[in-house]
């Protein structure tokens, strides 16, 4: 048997958790600012005036700087999985092929295309296929999203796949189950909605800097009346994407749920923790309270999980040990599945090694049975299926409290503007600044939620985080993890840098 | 013809007449890429499995075998 190097293991999740936090810093901005400036450019079109030409150039300018600095930034997730992941890179197959390769060919003819005509086209292109052009990069780069985000999805939900055997390989049987599962769906709804609200919320705290200034004030307050107006639909529409995302969890990943919840001893019309502390060293089987204090809201986990006030939701312990009330079955039984998948698929090959069909046939039908769990056969004990408790609930709890606020936050924003009040409201023009940071805090924390509470999967009941590593020096992740470190602190350091230099010289005043 | 030429035009204008902003962010998307794609792609991110095996066959065979003979032991 080869020993697991946890180091390298934990090594590689950090570069990995690196990469994407900070490729996550470009790439909604992208997302949300892209409709912003279609928005501004139609009403540039329908009306012609010019104030709506400069204001769509200056946002389209700093939606220029972010899409420049940031593009590609993701190209690094895909090198580490052919190196660093490579067990996983090979086991999940062709399913995480076919739709980043989607994406690669959307982007180029979307992003060269369209973002070129979007940026060279004043004056050279008639005006209807100009504002197009802005359209189509809005939905171009939205789409070109839409594919990792289906791939992650399959991750935390494995659909429409068929493992082979032969070739190790998860092969994709249905297409369309894969990109339409309710876990895809309810992902890029979340996810792109967020985006939105980044978008609006980077328009707004600009525009206040703007005002506290006083310098381009109307400029500043019709922008905040489109970024406010955006922010609201869209921090709404997070609301329900969220629940969507919430109740698929329930159904799919009931552990990340109970994390998500710190409910160790799961209940019929279990209460949502509003707000909470955990206690701490509380563990799975012990007999301490789950909370130092938790105000919860009756019965409503039990209504988000199931749709139904009264419907069990099963806890870590439930989970752990299983609960035959409620059917549920515990970790020790799916681990000796498990086990036997794991142990059928060695002797499948050994069966196909020596040409006995016969034993090849009886461990292929072994394996079929339990494949569902043998992920659960290579986990080193029970407890080990648990995500970090702390990190999923604070994350989710912060994440949907700051969600609450935003909508409160652009409430205010749209009727101090509509009532004119908002440039002497000093205080909340300050807030509005330091919202663009907080908007980019509860995105992260929802992905901080999405991939540590789906700990220990890679792929979810299939395989774990540690057996999807490739064989490394340690010494090379170490050197890379602080190379990108320094690479993406740098880009991170430019874009600012140059963002706020543009934001001070401010919309061109071009005469029409 | 005619819009493939105004279609180019558009490009090379466009390029032509870049703004110093704009030539400074393509020069950071350079330096990036170099960077990405001649430096960490070539050094230290070659891909584990072709590097290590050369057919598929071969790569199936280190992964069941990764599979089924792993220790998971914390």
């Amino acid at each position: 048997m080869n020993e697991i190097d946890f180091t390298l293991v934990d090594w590689s999740r950090a570069q990995f958790a690196l990469t994407a936090i900070y490729h996550w810093f470009f790439v909604p901005l992208t997302l949300g600012l892209s409709f912003i400036v279609a928005f501004m450019h139609t009403i540039y079109y329908k009306t012609g005036k010019q104030e709506w030409k400069n204001m769509t150039k200056f946002w389209m300018k700093l939606f220029g700087i972010n899409f420049a600095i940031g593009v590609a930034t993701g190209i690094i997730l895909e090198f580490e999985f052919g190196t660093n992941w490579s067990n996983y890179s090979w086991f999940m197959g062709d399913i995480f092929g076919a739709p980043l390769a989607i994406e690669a060919i959307m982007a180029f003819f979307l992003e060269s295309t369209f973002i070129a005509v979007m940026f060279f086209g004043w004056n050279r292109v008639s005006k209807k296929f100009h504002v197009l052009s802005s359209w189509l990069v809005a939905f171009g780069s939205n789409i070109s999203a839409l594919w990792i985000l289906v791939a992650n999805a399959w991750m935390q939900n494995p659909v429409g796949m068929r493992f082979n055997p032969d070739t190790v390989r998860n092969e994709m049987e249905n297409f369309w189950e894969v990109l339409l599962s309710p876990t895809a769906v309810h992902k890029f709804l979340h996810v792109l909605t967020n985006a939105y609200v980044i978008g609006s919320l980077f328009v707004i705290g600009v525009s206040a800097w703007f005002l506290l200034k006083n310098r381009h004030v109307i400029f500043a307050k019709k922008s905040i009346v489109i970024g406010a107006v955006f922010g609201l639909l869209s921090s709404l529409f997070l609301v329900v994407t969220g629940d969507g995302s919430a109740h698929d969890v329930a159904q799919t990943q009931p552990m990340k749920l109970a994390a998500m919840e710190g409910l160790y001893d799961g209940k019929e019309g279990a209460g949502l923790v509003a707000v909470g502390i955990l206690k701490p060293g509380k563990k799975a089987g012990d007999d301490k309270d789950e909370y130092v204090f938790a105000v919860k809201i009756p019965q409503a986990l039990s209504y988000l999980s199931y749709r139904d006030l009264n419907a069990f939701v099963p806890g870590i312990n439930d989970l752990i040990y299983g609960n035959k009330e409620h059917g549920i079955r515990s970790t020790e039984d799916r681990m000796e599945k498990g086990k036997i998948a794991v142990k059928s698929l060695a002797n499948y090959k050994k069966a196909k090694d020596a040409n006995d069909s016969k034993v090849a046939a009886e461990s292929l039908k072994l394996l079929e049975d339990n494949y569902k769990d043998i992920g659960y056969g290579f986990l080193p004990d029970k407890e080990s299926s648990v995500p970090p408790v702390g990190i999923t609930f604070y994350s989710f709890h912060l994440m949907v409290g700051l969600g609450f606020y935003f909508i409160i936050f652009f409430i205010l924003a749209l009727v101090y503007t509509l009532k004119d009040k908002i440039a002497v409201k000093k205080g909340f023009l300050k807030l509005a600044m330091w919202s663009i940071a907080l908007g980019y805090i509860a995105s992260e924390l929802g992905w901080v939620v999405a991939e540590v509470g789906r700990q220990p999967w890679t792929m979810q009941d299939i395989l774990p985080t540690w057996m999807s590593t490739s064989h490394l020096n340690t010494g090379t992740v170490v050197l890379t993890f602080w190379l990108f470190a320094a690479l993406f602190t740098i880009l991170l350091i430019a874009e600012i840098k140059i963002m706020l230099h543009q934001i001070k010289l401010g919309p061109k005043e071009e005469r029409s | 013809m005619n819009f493939l030429k105004r279609f180019t035009s558009l490009y090379i204008d466009g390029f032509k007449n870049q703004s110093k902003l704009s030539r400074r962010l393509w020069l950071i998307i350079l330096i990036k890429l170099f960077i990405m794609f001649a430096i960490l792609k070539l050094f230290l991110f070659p891909n584990f499995l072709n590097t290590n095996f050369s057919s598929d066959e071969e790569k199936s065979d280190h992964i069941i075998n990764v599979l089924t003979n792993k220790k998971s032991e914390k």
